[in-house]
């Protein structure tokens, strides 16, 4: 798990990635969450299984999976709302096993948002600080500093069922926010917001973590909406963290097909490994043929291993590729889906095999250049795909 | 006509939607019909008779509305009628005391059922998913057997040589067996009893409805969990309880079987001083009189309630 963990302050290893993580977490700094070795089950049922992650102060991190892997039940975890069966959960070097959720540094957002319907947005921002006896005058203060900062000015007095469902998501940041925590806990908190406004809201929680310094941890079943936020994501499935990474070497460089195939979209090319020396690797596969990658595999010769293609990096022409050396490959246009920014195309390879690659429509040509049945040419760099042993 | 005109003559979609329907003025009509029939007409025949005077006649009062005597009989029939049966009730301090008796008992009783019956219900709520039908079930189930069989069980258990005396002998908790029967205490009994399912219910509902994630919120926000309950989870239940107080103040207030069976003769709440006028003393007008008095007293309650279900229910739009 350190070797994961560690991953995103080595630099980047593909060449592929031009964009350096954001985010650094010193080595030196101590992580100020630690989950060790935790697990916890529910009626027998396994929700988080021997997990073991650090989060860093000032970090923004993500907890990707599907519904069900356990990633809430790790956020519960650590603000106290469940206790763990095994292992251990640390603040900031503290085991928090003997701490209620009430006396616990972190505040959670809720995904329902659980905001006190007999309460107004002010008393409800409030709630929190009263509840540690602060002086009347500064709870009012940073009240209104803090609906002033989530653009709420003007609704202290109305109740939770006046609002709007975008009002409702930031007066609930707010009541957690204003407590100043240690770590920001959001369960899904744009879940319930649409399209248009989930992604305003995605930059706007960019912007709060930026201007306040805090630790945010989020749970999310959105892919977009964790590359968009955080610094790190952590890929859980079934309880266990699959990778830990930061987006762009989740993207780019997946340590596993599940992840290459639950991030984003991607041709998984099954193949033997032919040879894998420095900077190459090359592949034999039955639907595609010779296959060279950019990068070595971590497989011995002969092995079963899969090259993960991302769609974008597929090149879709009507002719063979002048330089087509190695990859490259003849099909048959077998469906297109127009999306308006980029099309898809799914191409018929001699075997039967269906390959994706989009391309963006960078024409306002009503009339699209490929059609249906129609034979193109396939192609991609080296440095394109990445080899997958598992 | 050209079509033009023809199309132009057709009313507009708006104008026609306005207009209902027959059926639905039925549909309108049928509960409307129901509480004529069955509210305001036995209301006006009980609030005519308590402006009547009592007679030995059949029925037993005038004067008797005759339409056969035309206009003139109808003037004779309204200069008949008179407000004596309510000075009757303001002057005797009988009436009075009866209406300070049934108000005080069935205010001291709901507080009972309340404090018994919050608490009770809030268990339910806490108690495994599993069980809260059994529990439902366990306080619905008194309703299966008839209320009147049940009241003539507690007789049974409280009287000197019942269920409860003979227990208290045998843990040596008393030497002479004390009187229950015939006491208020045997009331109060018997009302808490027989009310509880009313007072449990409604406070259930609005507490079942509570979303479990409010109390984590208050948890995570730094409330401990005593707190969290006078925070959140009484103001919530507020509708409940509201409702649950209601259900019990008012029938209680009326209640005529328990205090009848149960309590001694003394007691008198204002539902056996009806019956006494109505029953022993055959004086429609003036057991009348203090129906409409009592009915009036619990409109008040009864109003208050409405107000405020109104102005939530407003608020929530």
């Amino acid at each position: 798990m350190t070797s994961v963990l560690d991953s995103s302050s080595a630099p980047a290893r593909h060449q592929g990635i031009s964009r350096p993580p954001p985010f650094r977490s010193d080595p030196a700094t101590p992580p100020l969450v630690r989950f060790e070795a935790v697990g916890k089950r529910f009626s027998g049922v396994a929700a988080v299984e021997d997990l073991s992650l650090d989060i860093f102060p000032g970090e923004f991190f993500a907890l990707l999976g599907p519904s069900g892997c356990g990633k809430t039940t790790l956020l519960r975890l650590l603000a106290g709302l469940e206790i763990p069966d095994t292992g251990r959960v640390l603040l900031d070097g503290q085991d928090l096993a003997s701490v209620p959720p009430h006396r616990r540094a972190v505040n959670m957002m809720f995904q329902s948002y659980a905001l006190f319907p007999h309460l107004n947005v002010e008393g409800n921002v409030a709630f929190g600080l009263r509840q540690d006896g602060l002086p009347k005058a500064e709870i009012a203060a940073r009240v209104a500093a803090m609906l002033a900062l989530l653009k709420l000015e003007g609704f202290e007095k109305r109740k939770p069922h006046q609002l709007s469902g975008g009002q409702r998501q930031r007066v609930a940041l707010a009541r957690a926010l204003v407590k100043r925590p240690r770590v920001l806990l959001l369960d899904e908190p744009l879940a319930a917001l649409d399209k248009k406004l989930r992604g305003e809201t995605q930059f706007e929680l960019m912007h709060l973590r930026q201007k306040l310094g805090l630790t945010f941890l989020i749970v999310t079943h959105d892919q977009e909406e964790a590359m968009t936020v955080a610094d790190r994501i952590g890929v859980m499935d079934q309880g266990r963290l699959i990778q830990v990474a930061s987006p762009p070497e989740i993207y780019e460089q997946p340590n596993s097909r599940w992840v290459a195939d639950f991030i984003g979209d991607v041709n998984l090319i099954e193949g033997r490994l032919l040879a894998s020396g420095a900077g190459c690797a090359t592949i034999m596969s039955a639907s595609v043929g010779r296959l060279e990658v950019a990068t070595p595999a971590e497989a011995s010769t002969g092995d079963t291993v899969w090259v993960a293609l991302r769609p974008e990096k597929v090149r879709v022409s009507h002719t063979a590729p002048a330089d087509g050396l190695g990859n490259c490959v003849a099909g048959k246009i077998w469906d297109i889906g127009y999306l308006g920014d980029i099309s898809i195309y799914k191409v018929r390879l001699p075997d039967g095999f269906i390959m994706k690659a989009s391309a963006a429509n960078m024409t306002r040509l009503i009339e699209r250049p490929f059609r249906i049945d129609e034979p193109v040419w396939l192609s991609w760099a080296g440095d394109a795909g990445v080899v997958l042993t598992r | 006509m050209t079509v033009e005109a023809i199309i132009k003559a057709q009313p507009l979609p708006r104008a026609r939607a306005a207009r209902r329907p027959l059926g639905w003025w039925l549909l309108i009509l049928i509960p409307y019909l129901w509480l004529v029939v069955f509210f305001l007409g036995p209301f006006l025949i009980v609030l005519k008779i308590s402006l009547s005077q009592t007679a030995i006649a059949q029925p037993p009062y005038t004067p008797v509305l005759d339409l056969a005597g035309g206009a003139h009989g109808l003037r004779e029939f309204f200069n008949a009628l008179s407000l004596d049966n309510y000075a009757l009730i303001a002057s005797d301090p009988i009436y009075l005391l009866s209406y300070a008796r049934s108000v005080l008992i069935a205010g001291i009783s709901t507080a009972m059922l309340l404090l018994i019956g919050y608490p009770l219900a809030y268990g339910m709520t806490r108690a495994p998913r599993g069980w809260q039908p059994i529990l439902f079930m366990l306080v619905v189930l008194p309703f299966w057997t008839s209320f009147l069989i049940r009241i003539y069980a507690w007789i049974n258990v409280l009287q000197r040589e019942g269920l409860l005396n003979q227990l208290l002998l045998a843990l040596g908790i008393v030497d002479t067996p004390p009187a229950w029967l015939a006491t208020d205490t045997a009331i109060y009994i018997g009302i808490v009893y027989s009310y509880l399912p009313f007072m449990v219910l409604p406070i259930y509902a609005t507490l079942e409805k509570l979303p479990e994630a409010l109390l984590e919120a208050a948890a995570d926000l730094g409330c401990p969990r005593w707190k969290a309950f006078w925070l959140v989870t009484l103001p919530l239940s507020l509708p409940g309880v509201f409702a649950g107080t209601l259900l019990c103040f008012i029938p209680i207030v009326g209640e005529f079987v328990i205090p009848d069976l149960l309590g001694g003769s003394d007691t008198m709440m204002i539902g056996q001083t009806l019956w006494v006028e109505f029953f022993a003393n055959r004086d429609w007008p003036a057991a009348s009189a203090v129906a409409i008095v009592l009915l009036a007293l619990l409109l008040v309650p009864i109003m208050v309630y409405q107000q405020r279900q109104m102005r939530q229910l407003e608020g929530r739009s």
